[in-house]
């Protein structure tokens, strides 16, 4: 078995005292002093984590945004330079393989951030599908480090340390810029349901930047923040988890995300003959949002029955949410059951529990 | 880690003798870190007659929810209410006001094959 990799940031997240998982082959720290806390620190204040396990591949020349409307449901070459889209890959079933953030850093320049799990899968099809075009695939990798600043303070605490304008930095825009003296890639993007920045820089000035961001933090009340509070937070918002709401075997239209899949663009695309029919009728399953009175969650693979006692859906994600202080799952049931408001049971470890069907997120932040 | 006459088991739970032929029973400190932050304990009644590594109840964190299972046969005498309402006591105080039930054991042996606390930490540093 090969060692997990380590992230440039290992030795600070030990002297912070962190407590670490084995994640797609990497180190990473999970909590620091315990999730709740960091999940109600980026809920309230800001928290700040290390996400360097994320695959990051460039795509460029002259045919880069054709290439990508061919490799991606995304209409690319429709994306302005700074700004980023929400995307997925789709094998040619029309099968969910990554969720997908895309930045346009150039005329001629894309970088695609892709799940850790899911990095050398997503490289690998890019690196196939950009072929016969006039475009270079890079696997850029290892050349980043990605730091994330979310929260109410994030701005804030950014602000002192860039020269960059961040009220002209939108939500989903990205651009070149300097924090703490080092280049990055500053992003108004993130993962937890809560304004903030995710920065793409050099592993060699990851530490330096962290440690900057931690001063400026430090009357913002900045935690550091795991991947066990990350999972609470996107569960809140509603976000879905490569893995549990998607895979190869659902297309984007299941998991509510049809928007997604340009099929109004004018270019061919990997998996467009298969997603158009799916596009014409209501799947068979959807996702949903599931809410319990009780204090036992739902979790992940559960069965979901009706009155009867029938199984009609399985819970995708579940954890008792630290902001609303119940429970709450993800799940994807069929379509008669799917009406907000719809009383349904969870099979929990052998006793149904009473949940009531809601609307998607589950927290909104106060815009 | 508790007292002297601690006893452990592979679960992680500890079983600490209170006299009268009473244990008191509950998580380790290394099972609250490895469970993270404890939102639900759900306990037997008292009165319950458990059996030896039956699943006498449940622990729910954030993260994933984990039998507890009876490292000791005996009746409960006693069941820790305050974690009702307070279940993060289990996270701050995992050898004290965490405790969890305590039971009348039906034979006093089954501490002998329990682990000491030196037993006890080489299984931890096993790993």
């Amino acid at each position: 078995m090969p060692q997990p990799r380590r992230t440039p940031l290992h030795e600070i997240h030990e002297e912070l005292g962190a407590s670490f998982t084995e994640f797609a082959g990497w180190h990473m720290p999970l909590r620091y002093t315990g999730e709740t806390a960091e999940h109600n620190a980026v809920r309230n204040t800001a928290g700040l984590f290390d996400l360097t396990h994320m695959g990051e591949i460039r795509i460029s020349g002259g045919q880069a945004a054709e290439a990508l409307d061919y490799a991606l449901p995304a209409n690319a070459s429709g994306i302005k330079v700074g700004r980023a889209r929400y995307t997925m890959l789709c094998n040619a079933q029309g099968g969910i393989l990554d969720d997908l953030i895309v930045y346009r850093t150039a005329e001629r320049e894309f970088l695609i951030v892709a799940n850790a799990a899911n990095a050398a899968v997503v490289s690998t099809e890019l690196a196939e599908r950009v072929r016969g075009f006039d475009a270079v695939h890079n696997d850029v990798s290892a050349e980043y480090a990605l730091l994330a600043v979310q929260g109410p303070k994030a701005a804030a605490i950014l602000a002192p340390l860039t020269p960059m304008d961040l009220d002209e930095v939108r939500y989903f825009a990205g651009y070149e810029s300097k924090v703490a003296g080092c280049e990055v890639l500053l992003a108004r993007t993130g993962y937890t349901g809560e304004d903030g920045f995710e920065l793409f820089l050099s592993p060699d000035d990851a530490p330096s930047v962290w440690r900057a961001l931690t001063d400026s933090g430090a009357e913002h009340d900045l935690r550091p923040a795991g991947l066990a509070c990350r999972d609470t937070l996107r569960l809140e918002a509603g976000m879905p988890l490569y893995g549990n709401e998607l895979s190869a075997d659902l297309t984007p239209f299941h998991a509510n995300l049809g928007r997604i899949v340009r099929l109004d663009k004018s270019a061919d695309f990997v998996g467009k003959q298969a997603l158009a029919p799916v596009a014409e009728k209501p799947t068979e399953r959807t996702l949903v949002g599931l809410r319990s009175a009780g204090r036992r969650a739902p979790r992940h693979d559960y069965r979901i029955l009706d009155a009867d006692g029938n199984e009609i859906g399985v819970v995708t994600s579940g954890a008792p949410s630290p902001t609303l202080g119940h429970p709450i799952a993800m799940a994807y049931v069929d379509r008669s059951f799917s009406e907000p408001g719809t009383a349904l049971q969870v099979d929990i470890r052998g006793k149904a529990a009473d949940v009531e069907v809601v609307e998607l997120p589950f927290y909104n932040r106060n815009r | 880690m508790a007292s002297e006459a601690t006893r452990y088991t592979q679960e992680h739970e500890w079983v600490s003798p209170t006299g009268d032929g009473i244990v008191r029973i509950g998580i380790t400190d290394y099972a609250q870190q490895q469970l993270g932050d404890v939102v639900f304990v759900q306990l037997p009644d008292v009165g319950e007659h458990v059996a030896e590594g039956a699943t006498m109840g449940e622990v729910e964190s954030t993260k994933s929810v984990s039998d507890l299972y009876a490292p000791v046969a005996g009746e409960v005498v006693a069941r820790n209410e305050q974690l009702d309402n307070r279940p993060e006591l289990v996270n701050a105080q995992p050898y004290t006001d965490g405790w969890m039930v305590d039971i009348r054991l039906e034979d006093p042996a089954v501490l002998e094959r329990l682990l000491d606390e030196s037993a006890y930490r080489e299984l931890l540093d096993q790993g």
